[in-house]
């Protein structure tokens, strides 16, 4: 399993190296598993490859979360976890954001399902996704403060302030 | 006209709210509002221990509990490359077998009782019950089972589980040939479901969707035999797909499946040695047996700090995919290399396919809206976390 998964990791590095040489900075294996390191800015250029290119066809976009590393920079992990049906083989995209400056490219254009995904990271992490069709909250309610996913939000959130949703509040009076 | 439905409401299977523009009774645009059961799980996970967060998980998607902690278990299994036995594995793969059928009979049963067949809802949770009951015998829950642990699994099967299973599987053929007798030539269910709730295989991929609602579509795409976990290759079992690809083909993929999990059930049950390990040897990691602990100088210590401190896991990540009856449920792990997990996310099936809904809505009248609903198989619990 582990041949077989770093022979995938040479297909998929080698493939994207001669589209172009600086879409991966980095290649890890850990416990059988790849992880492609993409630049920000190459990010939804690398996925389309991904996606489209007859050697890789990595057509399911399984999952995406980012990890919040604070307080070490670039603060943010984002993990994209790739699928592909006919190859039967497993990647996962990884892009680091700076906190000061937490966006990079959404990718529904390349696969739709990236829709809700995406929203969810947005809501818990703050991080913006440009070109996203829809980018609003989706677990929490639209008037919550911070994103409760990131490290430094307190694991029983701010209890002093309670905070029931303006929507709520809206709808209640006429 | 915008018509609001939900989040009380009893088709919504949960607290789904929906956004339904209307145009007469067709639905022209449909917006989920979501999140009124989000309880912070995975917030939850990063200040527990690895072991401690075993019982959160269960609480995700409640009818799949034992699927759950199947996933995080293996993920942890994975992030320490630990090895379980195989006894354990059979048994993990048997107990999530028979959760799959019971949670197909409740989908079953809500989804013909939203369509109006009620004899259907009560002849499921007939059989639900037996199930619940085994899972009594060998958990001591019948839901929130916590019962599979890190390395292996928390207790022995219990004294008299071979004749309780058998009894069970000796039944269940019969059921499904009722259930069956009762919908699938059925001309109201034809009618409510055949052509309701189309989305193309092309669709279904490009928004993620995975499970039966994706093998209806026609692709044949189960974790179970793509990416084998816990000795799921030593099974034979079919995965059956249809192409109509509609709430009808979902109905027909579903019922197939109760009937290859009762194979893997018996398979499994062949398998099942009377005798040997139910966990991993890792000293450090699982608890040490209570004989062991009082003869023993290490196994004390060992028992002492696994329950205070916890044990620590290298650093990395690992990202481990399971098939629930609902689809692929996914479990990411990040560690920093101290006790406590430094991210835990759960892939829920039900969010991600939930995403497809306005696709098979849009367009439809609003009484479909109700089938599609069912035919997706959302539990709220896993969408929310």
């Amino acid at each position: 399993m582990t041949e077989s998964s770093s022979q995938n990791a040479n297909v998929v590095a080698e493939c994207l190296r001669s589209w172009n040489p600086q879409a991966v900075v980095e290649v890890i294996e850990f416990r059988g598993e790849t992880t492609i390191v993409v630049p920000r800015e190459l990010l939804r250029a690398t996925a389309e490859r991904c996606c489209k290119d007859a050697k890789l066809q990595y057509n399911l976009l399984t999952d995406a979360t980012c990890v919040d590393r604070t307080p070490a920079e670039p603060r943010f992990e984002l993990n994209y976890h790739l699928v592909s049906i006919p190859r039967r083989e497993k990647v996962r995209l990884r892009v680091w954001l700076d906190g000061n400056d937490p966006v990079v490219d959404s990718l529904v254009p390349v696969w739709p399902g990236a829709n809700w995904l995406e929203r969810e990271i947005f809501d818990l992490f703050g991080i913006r996704f440009t070109g996203h069709p829809e980018l609003r909250r989706i677990l929490l309610p639209d008037d919550w403060e911070g994103h409760p996913l990131r490290r430094d939000y307190p694991v029983e959130g701010y209890r002093d302030v309670p905070n029931t949703g303006e929507l709520f509040r809206k709808s209640s009076t006429p | 006209m915008v018509l609001n439905m939900g989040p009380q409401h009893p088709s919504t299977h949960g607290v789904l709210r929906i956004l339904l523009e209307l145009d007469g009774e067709t639905v022209v645009k449909a917006i989920p509002d979501l999140g009124y059961l989000h309880t912070g799980i995975e917030k939850s996970c990063e200040d527990k221990t690895y072991s401690q967060a075993i019982t959160l998980t269960d609480r995700m998607d409640y009818l799949n509990p034992l699927g759950n902690n199947l996933v995080y278990c293996l993920a942890v299994e994975k992030l320490l490359g630990l090895e379980v036995p195989k006894r354990a594995q059979y048994i993990r793969v048997m107990m999530v077998e028979l959760q799959r059928i019971s949670s197909h009979l409740v989908w079953l049963g809500t989804h013909a009782i939203d369509l109006g067949a009620m004899t259907v809802f009560l002849y499921c949770f007939r059989e639900r019950e037996e199930i619940l009951k085994i899972f009594e015998l060998f958990t001591g829950q019948r839901m929130m089972t916590s019962y599979i642990r890190i390395g292996g699994l928390a207790l022995d099967p219990p004294a008299g589980w071979r004749q309780a299973v058998e009894r069970f599987l000796k039944m269940m053929p019969s059921r499904v040939d009722e259930y069956e007798t009762l919908l699938t030539e059925n001309r109201i269910w034809i009618g409510r479901t055949k052509g309701v709730g189309y989305i193309s295989a092309e669709d279904a991929v490009a928004l993620s969707m995975t499970g039966p609602t994706l093998r209806a579509a026609g692709v044949a795409y189960d974790n179970r035999k793509v990416f084998p976990y816990s000795s799921y290759e030593e099974f034979k079992f079919d995965v059956p797909t249809r192409t109509e690809s509609d709430c009808y083909a979902r109905y027909l993929v579903r019922v197939a499946e109760m009937r290859e999990s009762l194979k893997i059930i018996r398979q499994a049950m062949g398998k099942i040695s009377n005798e040997g390990p139910i966990k991993a040897e890792a000293p450090g990691i699982i608890p040490p047996q209570r004989e062991k602990m009082k003869t023993e100088m290490e196994a004390l210590i060992y028992h002492f700090k696994i329950f205070t401190e916890g044990f620590s896991p290298a650093l990395g990540e690992v990202f481990v995919t399971v098939e629930s009856p609902r689809g692929e449920l996914g479990c990411f792990i990040a560690s920093d290399g101290s006790p406590k997990p430094l991210r835990v996310h759960f892939r829920g099936p039900s969010y991600i396919n939930l995403q497809a809904l306005p696709k098979l809505i849009e367009g439809q009248l609003i009484s479909d809206v109700i089938a599609c609903i069912g035919t997706i198989d959302i539990v709220l619990g896993e969408v929310d976390r």
